[in-house]
């Protein structure tokens, strides 16, 4: 009998859900049907982090499964076969600033979610966001910061983006430790997310899906 | 006669303690009125926090790291080499600012000591990050996944030959080392010296010594602000120092995605480490209070703060160590202050398990109020002014907040005001109404 991959993997059954994984590609399962099914179990688990059922941990280990689920997958694929994105996001930690578990995991589940996520990484100065956003004309841009000092880069970095006149064309969210309204304010952005799935929450909001 | 250390009961030690910071021995006041701001300082951190009488005010304890330098112009990369500038500016923030306390700068360290080890676990202004950012942390697994045996079966030489290796680039030859204990009588000891013969081993401990005389020359200048600010009648709030051992293994060893990812993997082995690790930060924390003279032990808190793991993971993970440590401390007349970033919100229900004045906890974004009313009656709280206010808000703004602090979570004492984050920059109008707002309203009648 065939397990449910959703439900394994929403319930971080790392063995079962990479036997499960194992058997389906051995059955000659279409590699997207299995990573469809993964895309949505990575849904309940978003879901039951919003909802205060899974934490951090959670989110990290289902992340490391997911990871080990697609390299089992992706071989598989052949060419011209890809999901259908809901839209494109830009993400980093400002310029000053190191951190990456929190933009990891926004990342995360912004990619799990449906949307099309270019991770700029960390320390990233705010002519390397103008750019990204000219590149790939992503309609939300996000920034991400741990320290007091990523207040004054996103600061920066968000008029770089207004001097860049691309002001208009994006909705910017921010977020990280420190970050509360006032801060939002300060910064010139548009909204900021509490934790990862507010934020994909204010992406959802801003375009579509 | 007096009675012996060993003989006192714990409250004795801390009441010995106590003096011992008030006596501020070897401290030159530079007036009458100086010693006794210090000793008033020193009463009513000792009121607020054994919540055995209302202080005469509120405490101020604005602690960060390079805020005060900040404040002044001088940069992160200065503070780290430049001592110098690094101390004037401290100073002169006593001067024009006059908190109760002062937070060491030593806090901050040396930049060269850093460069001299290549510290790997940290990236430091002008060294990996820009000469206007601060220090902060590389994720890493510099302990793997397969290490926790040799963690638990003993630490200190897994310190020695594996973890600082992998994060001090001028350790790395001391993983020729022979284990310590393998030296036992004469016909082991020639052979047990070998290793310390070896070119590279010899050219690590060059180096260290190298290390070891910044370290005088950093120090001996520290000293220098530390006994300065004391005789100007600041008195330190911090004696010791000690972490939390989930955060040992999560900040320092493991890196936060490992250990989350083993809290599923290999639970029992965390455990296991955790349980292993929580006498030597006692340890740690009970030896430098002891040292300084002081017997606050700050601990910084990171990986079990609201959203960082649930409730059951913060029951079995985090607190069983934390609350072991706290009362290890306490044990030997410490008082441990636990310094709460992010929100703890959830976990307020736990500390009530803390014994009566056993600790102090600062507060970030915890509701203070409902803090007060879980914990007033048993620990001293303090903290929540935001960083986000200070940085970006008015001095109006930041008066109201504190009016409210004061009033609510500061009714009857047991409250210290600080900010709900160790402060890298600082704003002037908004840290002066901090400071001065609390002096005039925050004194109990």
């Amino acid at each position: 009998m065939a397990k449910d991959l959703v439900k394994t993997l929403a319930d971080l059954k790392e063995k079962e859900a990479l036997e499960i994984v194992q058997s389906r590609l051995k059955a000659g399962d279409p590699p997207l049907r299995i990573l469809d099914d993964a895309r949505r179990a990575l849904e309940i688990v978003g879901k039951r982090f919003s909802d205060c059922e899974y934490f951090i941990p959670d989110l990290v280990y289902s992340g490391e499964i997911l990871k080990q689920i697609t390299d089992m997958v992706k071989p598989k694929i052949t060419k011209g076969q890809e999901v259908k994105r809901l839209g494109k996001v830009v993400m980093g930690t400002v310029a000053g600033d190191i951190h990456d578990i929190g933009k990891d995991i926004v990342v995360f589940m912004l990619d799990v979610n449906g949307f099309e996520v270019f991770d700029l990484g960390i320390d990233v100065p705010a002519q390397k966001f103008v750019d990204k956003i000219k590149e790939t004309g992503s309609k939300v841009v996000g920034l991400s910061g741990f320290l007091t000092l990523a207040f004054e880069s996103m600061k920066e970095t968000v008029e770089a983006i207004k001097k860049a006149g691309l002001r208009n064309e994006v909705k910017i969210m921010i977020g990280g430790g420190q970050i509360d309204d006032q801060v939002k304010t300060f910064t010139g952005a548009d909204a900021y997310g509490k934790d990862a799935m507010e934020g994909v929450k204010l992406a959802k909001g801003w375009i579509g899906g | 006669m007096e009675k012996k250390w060993e003989e006192m009961s714990a409250k004795e030690k801390r009441e010995a303690r106590f003096k011992t910071w008030l006596s501020a021995e070897g401290v030159k006041f530079q007036s009458p009125e100086a010693e006794n701001t210090y000793k008033k300082a020193v009463t009513r951190f000792k009121d607020t926090v054994l919540l055995e009488k209302t202080p005469d005010r509120v405490p101020i304890f604005p602690l960060g790291t390079f805020f005060q330098a900040y404040l002044y112009g001088v940069t992160p990369h200065e503070c780290m080499y430049d001592y110098e500038k690094l101390l004037s500016a401290s100073k002169r923030f006593l001067q024009d600012y006059k908190p109760d306390y002062y937070g060491s700068p030593a806090f901050i360290g040396s930049g060269k000591i850093l460069d001299i080890l290549d510290y790997k676990l940290y990236r430091w202004p002008g060294h990996g990050v820009g000469k206007d950012s601060i220090y902060q942390y590389v994720e890493g697994e510099y302990m793997k996944a397969e290490e926790y045996p040799a963690l638990i079966d003993d630490p200190t030489d897994f310190w020695m030959r594996t973890y600082l290796p992998r994060v001090f680039g001028a350790w790395e030859p001391l993983t020729h080392l022979t284990p310590f204990p393998n030296l036992w009588e004469v016909v082991g000891v020639s052979g047990w010296m070998i290793p310390f013969g070896i070119p590279p081993v010899q050219n690590a401990l060059k180096t260290l010594m190298e290390a070891g005389t910044e370290a005088m020359a950093w120090i001996q200048q520290i000293m220098g602000f530390e006994m300065e600010a004391r005789g100007m009648g600041f008195p330190t709030a911090i004696g010791g120092a000690a972490k939390a051992p989930f955060d040992i293994l999560a900040d320092t060893i493991r890196g936060t995605r490992a250990t989350m990812v083993d809290m599923y993997r290999q639970p029992d082995m965390v455990l296991k480490a955790l349980e292993r690790l929580t006498p030597l930060y006692i340890k740690q924390g009970v030896g430098m209070a002891t040292f300084a003279g002081n017997p606050i032990v700050f601990i910084p808190l990171h990986k079990g703060a609201d959203g960082f793991m649930s409730d059951e993971q913060f029951k079995k993970f985090y607190w069983p160590s934390l609350k072991a440590l706290i009362l290890g401390l306490a044990a030997e007349g410490c008082v441990p202050f636990l310094f709460c970033e992010g929100s703890y919100n959830t976990r307020l229900e736990y500390l009530k398990e803390l014994p009566k004045a056993s600790c102090f906890w600062i507060f970030d974004r915890t509701d203070m109020a409902n803090a007060k009313k879980l914990l007033g009656k048993r620990l001293c709280i303090g903290g929540n002014v935001p960083a986000g206010m200070i940085l970006t808000g008015t001095a109006e703004q930041v008066k109201a907040y504190c009016k409210n602090l004061i009033d609510v979570a500061g009714k009857g004492g047991g409250y210290i005001m600080a900010f709900g984050t160790s402060m890298d920059d600082g704003k002037a109008d908004t840290i002066h109404a901090m400071i001065d707002f609390t002096k005039e309203y925050g004194v109990y009648k």
